[in-house]
């Protein structure tokens, strides 16, 4: 069976750390967050924040940093642009991945439970190891192919409507959340490239000035690299840009299915 | 651990370049499902009253039997594909993974062979004898 487990040095224990809320504090919001420390030798464990709300900005980002730098200045945690563009504050959020920067606290209900992205190896607390989603991403050779040589006073053309078809493509941040929260890419994880990279890759093949579609599809033509999506959903689901990765993976299987059949 | 980089390792032993005859033979197996099944359940529906030698009957009249063949492949084939996928999904081990896909494949085998034979000897015994 896949390993449904997780090995005995990942499970974690009971023993994490309680902050309380300072005295006088209001308007106070709990905040379970996933630490681990590789150093430290011991198992992941679950520490409990009280945050005073009335001294806090209203995103989860806002929560973390002030717990960084009120509370727990060893809180590890990827962010950057705090607006939804860099993709580095991707985590999981009251069960559902997405960026902290753009996850309001108030739309989560009771504790706000925070946790690294499901099913990759965890560097440190919040910080995922993306080595192996990078890597998939660059085997779709995400850059114009093409044996057309480019107009030599001008960029190369496109009309309005083959540059709308990958506006939308093009707008993924690759924070992972989508392959993160896929079934298929935690089991087969390994061969299946999952739903960001396929994304990209389908924004090179529409691109209407690359010549490649048709290298491109037969490097993604296996049972493993494209077909492992079952159609879940998950992906289009998590996407805090409102991408669809699903139908991207679908229409790249149409485009298959009519260069043999159609 | 291996310093193999990790692009070397996603590339791994490259495209299969197939995929298309699965994915396409599991729609067009359940599209054929579709009138099939319809048919099969409106049959069932009205057996449970029927006595032995009357089901024997059925399956022998008209062109019960070739649909009932169809029905057998078709189901066995859809079947045969969709498990294929949920052994590769879930079994990692790859000696575990070869013998439950050889398995499967065998069963799904005998399914079919055994299914028509039942079917054919049947249509044909009672043709005989009527």
């Amino acid at each position: 069976m896949a390993q449904l487990r997780l090995p005995e040095n990942s499970r974690i224990k009971r023993n994490g750390k309680v902050h309380k809320a300072p005295a006088g504090a209001t308007n106070v919001r709990t905040f379970k967050v996933y630490r681990y420390d590789p150093s430290a030798g011991d198992n992941p464990r679950v520490d409990t924040f009280e945050v005073d709300m009335d001294s806090c900005g209203p995103m989860v980002l806002d929560a973390l940093i002030k717990i960084k730098n009120e509370i727990d200045p060893s809180l590890t945690f990827r962010r950057s642009c705090r607006e939804g563009i860099c993709g580095s504050c991707a985590m999981n959020i009251d069960g559902t991945n997405t960026l902290a920067c753009t996850k309001s606290c108030g739309d989560v209900k009771g504790e706000v439970k925070i946790y690294p992205l499901p099913h990759m190896p965890v560097v440190k607390d919040l910080v995922p190891d993306l080595t192996q989603f990078y890597a998939q991403y660059a085997s779709v050779k995400p850059w114009l192919q093409s044996r057309t040589p480019a107009p030599p006073d001008r960029e190369r053309l496109q009309a309005p409507e083959e540059q709308e078809k990958i506006d939308r493509p093009s707008a993924c941040i690759l924070c992972a959340c989508c392959s993160t929260s896929c079934p298929s890419y935690w089991w087969n994880g390994d061969r299946y490239l999952g739903p960001a990279a396929l994304l990209a890759a389908y924004r090179w093949i529409i691109d209407s000035r690359d010549d490649a579609t048709g290298e491109r599809l037969d490097a993604l033509e296996d049972p493993f690299r494209l077909y492992r999506c079952h159609t879940i959903m998950n992906c289009t689901e998590a996407c805090p840009k409102d991408l669809n990765p699903a139908k991207a993976i679908a229409e790249i299987k149409l485009m298959m299915a009519e260069r043999e059949h159609a | 651990m291996s310093l193999r980089s990790p692009l070397g390792k996603v590339l791994g032993r490259g495209s299969a370049k197939q995929g298309v005859s699965h994915w396409w033979m599991q729609r067009v197996t359940s599209i054929a499902l579709i009138p099939l099944t319809l048919w099969f359940a409106y049959q069932v529906v009205h057996l449970p009253t029927a006595n032995y030698d009357e089901v024997r009957a059925w399956v022998a009249s008209g062109f019960t039997p070739v649909w009932l063949l169809l029905f057998i492949g078709a189901v066995a084939w859809h079947s045969s594909l969709g498990v294929q996928v949920v052994i590769e999904d879930y079994i990692p081990n790859k000696a575990a993974k070869v013998s439950a896909l050889l398995a499967s494949t065998f069963l799904h085998i005998v399914v079919v062979v055994a299914g028509s034979y039942a079917v054919l000897r049947i249509a044909f015994t009672t043709f005989s004898a009527g």
